[in-house]
């Protein structure tokens, strides 16, 4: 750099004209940088999201339970009871016949929102479940991520018919379920969550298993 | 972030600091950002439950800070006094969104990892720290050779905090370490003690105090150490203080 920029930048740089454009020039620069870049990563990010959700997917749910695509498969339901948010059940599908469904739970932890995934089959027996996204204390709560430890899968298999009303509690409570060292709570939401999830399919077990016959019968009669 | 508090403690120990070598072992031992300046404390309490949290986060702390101070160093002749806090602050928070979105884009396996840790180094004031104290003054070599010492020399700080927290927390070391490094890393996961459950305050952020305190103090004890045959009292106290 010539000394010449140099001696005229000292002089520059006590000029309250300078600061304020060289401030604005430099957050334009940057407000500049941050657009091109959201646009460039907008649609990896995206790919790499819906990425994201088929493996969970395929985590609560074995591929031989489909042969459809569950992600593009969806009923909305709204039950006040289960949530105040129209619930979005992924429909996994055999030969047309529905075969499982798979929705979020909402449950509230320690920490915030827990958000589970569940799988069931059509009598409302779990096939799996997993966090997708919570807010627990690192070391100490996050054991119900399935990378930390296996706890989660102990609900494989579960139903409300398998287990009478009363034993949907952790251990602590009087229940079946093992909590873990130190926490508590966050267990008991994801009970209690489970509970709700499996109830919510009770009462609406007809409803989606018929919505999907009428309109697997549409999409029959649109085709003719 | 005034100011104050972050442009006082870098550099102000007043030891001539003379190669890049020295610009690079300065930020690792003497003048260590968590250690020594107690800069950036907030991520390093949250985060530092396992040594593998702790590396995570210095990894991501580190690029970074390079990044950062390379940039302002190269714009210092451009930037006044006056203006310098929000420019500094601007470039670094563009910094650290576009690393995180260019890992979320390209990189999503390990930002699944690392993506909590970039959104907290923005509250990271070692990094403002370093560019007003160090970046503004010196020329991008320099400013490169401190970014890759402190960058350093934080992590390292990291992993130990983190890894005497695990293992009083949960009787294990690295836990997940593949999870950030790949499968090839997982000897580093190391169960020491067996244990239903550890010391369950390590985990708790008061426990992350109480034992970035115990290191502190073993640091100054160490440098007492070395300096005993030619370092007087006087000297001590005023490095304290700073």
């Amino acid at each position: 750099m010539s000394t010449l920029i140099l001696n005229k930048l000292e002089l520059w740089r006590s000029r309250v004209d300078y600061q304020g454009a060289i401030l604005g020039l430099i957050c334009a620069v940057v407000t500049l940088l941050l657009l091109i870049g959201q646009q460039k990563t907008y649609e990896p990010i995206q790919l790499a999201l819906a990425e994201d959700r088929k493996a969970v997917l395929s985590q609560v749910l074995p591929s031989e339970y489909y042969d459809n695509d569950p992600l593009h498969d969806i009923v909305t339901l709204t039950d006040e009871n289960f949530s105040s948010k129209p619930i979005i059940v992924y429909m996994a599908k055999k030969q047309q016949q529905v075969n499982a469904v798979v929705f979020q739970i909402d449950t509230e932890g320690y920490g915030g929102t827990i958000t589970l995934m569940i799988a069931l089959n059509t009598s409302g027996e779990i096939l799996g479940l997993r966090t997708l996204s919570h807010k627990e204390t690192p070391g100490l709560a996050d054991k119900i991520e399935t990378d930390k430890s296996d706890w989660i899968t102990v609900f494989n298999g579960e139903s409300l018919q398998k287990t009478p009303g009363g034993d949907w509690a952790v251990k602590k409570d009087g229940g079946k379920f093992d909590q873990f060292t130190g926490a508590t709570i966050t267990p008991r939401a994801i009970v209690n969550g489970v509970v709700s999830g499996l109830e919510f399919y009770a009462r609406n077990t007809e409803q989606l298993l018929q919505q999907q016959n009428t309109s697997a019968v549409e999409e029959v009669s649109s085709n003719e | 972030m005034s100011d104050g508090g972050c442009s006082a403690c870098p550099s102000a120990n007043g030891e001539p600091v003379s190669s890049y070598k020295d610009y690079f072992t300065f930020g690792i031992w003497e003048n260590n950002i968590a250690l020594v300046q107690l800069l950036g404390l907030c991520p390093v309490m949250a985060v530092t439950t396992s040594a593998t949290n702790g590396l995570g986060m210095g990894i991501a702390t580190t690029a970074v800070l390079i990044i950062s101070s390379v940039i302002i160093s190269l714009m210092r002749h451009a930037i006044p006094a006056d203006v310098r806090n929000p420019i500094m602050i601007a470039v670094i928070a563009g910094t650290v969104t576009l690393v995180d979105l260019a890992m979320n884009a390209w990189m999503h396996e390990l930002y699944k990892v690392l993506g909590l840790f970039i959104a907290l180094i923005v509250t990271n004031c070692a990094i403002l720290g370093r560019t007003e104290a160090f970046a503004m003054k010196q020329n991008p070599l320099a400013a490169l050779m401190d970014g890759i010492g402190m960058g350093l020399g934080f992590t390292w700080a990291l992993v130990v905090l983190g890894g005497a927290r695990e293992i009083l927390g949960s009787g294990t070391l690295f836990s997940h370490a593949s999870s950030l490094l790949g499968p090839h890393f997982d000897w580093l996961e190391i169960t020491i003690v067996e244990v239903d459950s550890g010391v369950l305050l390590a985990i708790l952020p008061p426990g992350g105090f109480i034992v970035l305190g115990v290191m502190i103090a073993l640091k100054r004890v160490i440098d007492e150490r070395l300096s005993e045959p030619k370092n007087t009292e006087p000297e001590e106290l005023v490095a304290i203080q700073t």
